[in-house]
């Protein structure tokens, strides 16, 4: 049997300084055969382990048909990630994964997509952007609402610009604080979804972000008529294992790290926005 | 046997190590062994261990890694075989409530499963029940109901034996046993039965218990949050608490470390933190995600409570908080539903 427990050695071949303070590392099994069968879907997540330091859990940016390499884009917030962010081309991590439930694809299928993504916490939902964009046959309208602290907080900047250019996709950016070169909205992301004109009937929505932005999205979507089971969101918990064992990031009856992390509203309703779930 | 005041699983080489006529007294907040007048063996009920340490290691390293160049190795325990002598019918249906949550088919977890099949285990009905047992409330005691691999029964003149696996049958084979008669598969009856008829406590059943996650903002959790110390003892003695945390032990050349496991509580601070913030900041909090997990939240995940009855985290809660009193006052009182 195979222990779960036991990460894969991947090593860098790019770093990336996104920001200040986020950082995208490229990187492969060292394996071939592991990097070859590594098959994930958008909006799922790897453990990744700094040697002698730690494990988190940090989602995979990739279309899932980039097979030669797959991107982690990280935060740092504490010791694991500032540990991280020293690492190099030619260094190493430890792979364990990839885990949990990702994006509704099927249920997007067909349909207008909605993505809301606030502060900075868009890395779950670039995954699915790629897919989307690679395959703009397969789904209606896109709408990308991306909602920032501060004007100098977004990245994938020329990213955004390029998405903005194709058929039928829309990309809005706000910032509640802005500089002067700022092309986007300046507020809240949430007071920018009540002025789109979402095709209600034939549109999901696709959330990720800090809780309490999900929550005011959420609560501006239910009251435009979307319905519960169309509206989808992306949810973190402390994780030490990513498998449903360590039962740190359970969400009432709920395994963020098997069940989700993606979430249908309908499936948390209950929890969301009581303090201490 | 008794160890340190309270009956542990420890290593035996000779029955003369058991204490004939030991009993236990168990209340809330309480635990003492007490010298009956018998002969009898196993007349306690359970001292704070379950089955859990010997199969969920309190503490034990999942792999270790070696620096330059990253290397992982696994380190799967090397278990030599136990039999645990005198595990009680809660004990077995929590350990069967831990199989499925570790050997869970899509994610079985390899050092759980070396320790788990090293396992013989030998099962004995309760002959009394202690002041703070209500296995007969969930359906788990307080006589035998599968999971062991050899049952005994203790009756006054001796004791009565039968194979509960194939295993055990393999060792009751060679044994030279007389078959039982009548009369004492009936004291056996009675002896169970009495047992259960002594139990003071009961939990309210399941599909009451589900309504606990309708009742989060019931005035009572605050009550018990007064008096609740957030030490995490009732989750350490449960049978059935699941919980880890890992970290990373680096040796002293900085050349290798190793992952270490060992049980948490979601009594712990550490327990909900996330960068910058705690999920559940507060004792109110983490006693509610507790119970509500325990009582509800298994049943969607395992289709039964994540409670066997045993009333360890009564006895030795130090506080003396009693979670059957807690959840009916919950269901019972105050507000409706939300
Ligand atoms: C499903 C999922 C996907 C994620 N994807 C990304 C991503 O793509 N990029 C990114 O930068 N971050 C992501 N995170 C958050 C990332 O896991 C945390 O920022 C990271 O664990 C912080 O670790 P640290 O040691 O640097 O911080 P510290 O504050 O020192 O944290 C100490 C420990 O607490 C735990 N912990 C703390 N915060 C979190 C958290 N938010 N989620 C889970 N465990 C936590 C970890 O075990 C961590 O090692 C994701 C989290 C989850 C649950
Ligand atoms: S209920 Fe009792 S044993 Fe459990 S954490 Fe509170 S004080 Fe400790």
């Amino acid at each position: 049997m195979s222990d779960l427990y036991l990460p894969r050695t991947a090593v860098i071949d790019q770093r990336t300084q996104e920001s200040p303070t986020i950082f995208t590392l490229r990187m492969q099994f060292e394996d071939d055969h592991a990097q070859q069968a590594f098959d994930f879907s958008p909006g799922q997540f790897n453990m990744v382990t700094l040697f002698g330091v730690g494990e988190i859990a940090i989602s995979i940016v990739n279309d899932p048909q980039d097979s030669h390499f797959f991107d982690h884009t990280i935060r740092v917030v504490g010791r694991v990630s500032e540990g991280m962010s020293g690492l190099r081309p030619g260094d190493r991590v430890g792979i364990r994964g990839p885990f949990g439930r990702g994006w509704p694809l099927d249920e997007a299928r067909g349909k207008d997509v909605l993505l809301v993504t606030g502060g900075l916490g868009c890395a779950p939902l670039v995954s699915v952007i790629r897919y989307l964009m690679n395959r703009r046959d397969q789904f209606g309208h896109i709408t990308i609402l991306q909602g920032v602290k501060h004007s100098s907080d977004l990245i994938w900047r020329e990213q955004y610009d390029i998405w903005s250019r194709e058929h039928e996709v829309k990309v809005l950016l706000a910032a509640d604080v802005v500089t002067r070169e700022w092309r986007g909205q300046q507020g809240m992301v949430t007071e920018l979804i009540g002025e789109l004109n979402l095709r209600i009937g034939r549109a999901i929505a696709l959330l990720c972000g800090p809780e309490l932005m999900m929550m005011a999205a959420i609560a501006n979507l239910r009251s435009m008529g979307l319905a519960d089971n169309q509206i989808w969101f992306s949810m973190e918990r402390n994780m030490q294992c990513g498998v449903g064992q360590c039962g740190h990031c359970q969400i009432g009856p709920k395994y963020v790290c098997r069940d989700g992390p993606v979430f249908c509203y309908s499936e948390l309703a209950d929890f969301m926005g009581t303090k201490g779930f | 046997m008794a160890r340190d005041g309270a009956i542990q699983f420890a290593e035996m080489t000779s029955v003369e190590q058991l204490s004939p006529g030991l009993t236990n007294e168990q209340q809330p907040g309480r635990y003492r062994l007490r010298q009956g007048d018998g002969d009898r063996l196993f007349d306690w009920n359970h001292g704070p261990q379950g089955v859990k340490p010997h199969c969920f290691s309190p503490r034990e390293v999942l792999w270790s890694e070696q620096g330059e160049p990253l290397r992982f190795q696994p380190r799967l325990p090397a278990q030599a075989p136990i039999a645990l002598v005198g595990v009680r019918a809660c004990d077995l249906a929590a350990l069967s409530i831990q199989d499925k949550h570790f050997l869970h088919a899509d994610a079985p977890d390899p050092h759980y499963r070396q320790r788990r099949e090293q396992l013989l285990l030998i099962g004995v009905d309760c002959a009394h029940s202690a002041e703070t047992c209500f296995c007969v409330s969930t359906g788990d005691g307080p006589a035998l109901d599968g999971g062991y691999d050899i049952g005994i029964s203790e009756l006054d003149e001796g004791f009565l034996l039968w194979p509960g696996s194939d295993k055990g049958q393999t060792i009751t084979d060679r044994l030279a046993l007389q078959p039982a008669d009548d009369r004492q598969l009936e004291s056996m009856l009675r002896i169970s039965t009495q047992a259960a008829e002594e139990q003071q406590r009961s939990l309210p059943q399941p599909a009451e218990l589900r309504r606990l996650y309708r009742r989060l903002e019931h005035s009572h959790w605050q009550d018990v949050a007064d008096r609740c110390l957030a030490c995490g003892n009732c989750t350490a003695v449960c049978p059935t608490c699941f919980c880890y945390d890992t970290g990373h032990e680096m040796s002293l050349d900085g050349e290798n470390a190793q992952m270490v496991r060992q049980w948490d509580s979601c009594f712990s601070a550490g327990h909900s933190y996330m960068a910058g913030l705690l999920v559940r900041a507060n004792v109110l909090q983490r006693y509610r995600q507790w119970l509500t997990h325990k009582l509800a939240g298994w049943q969607e995940q395992q289709g039964r409570t994540g409670c066997t009855g045993c009333g360890r985290c009564i006895s030795w809660c130090p506080v003396g908080i009693d979670l059957t009193q807690e959840a009916a006052a919950i269901l019972r009182e105050g507000s409706v539903d939300v």
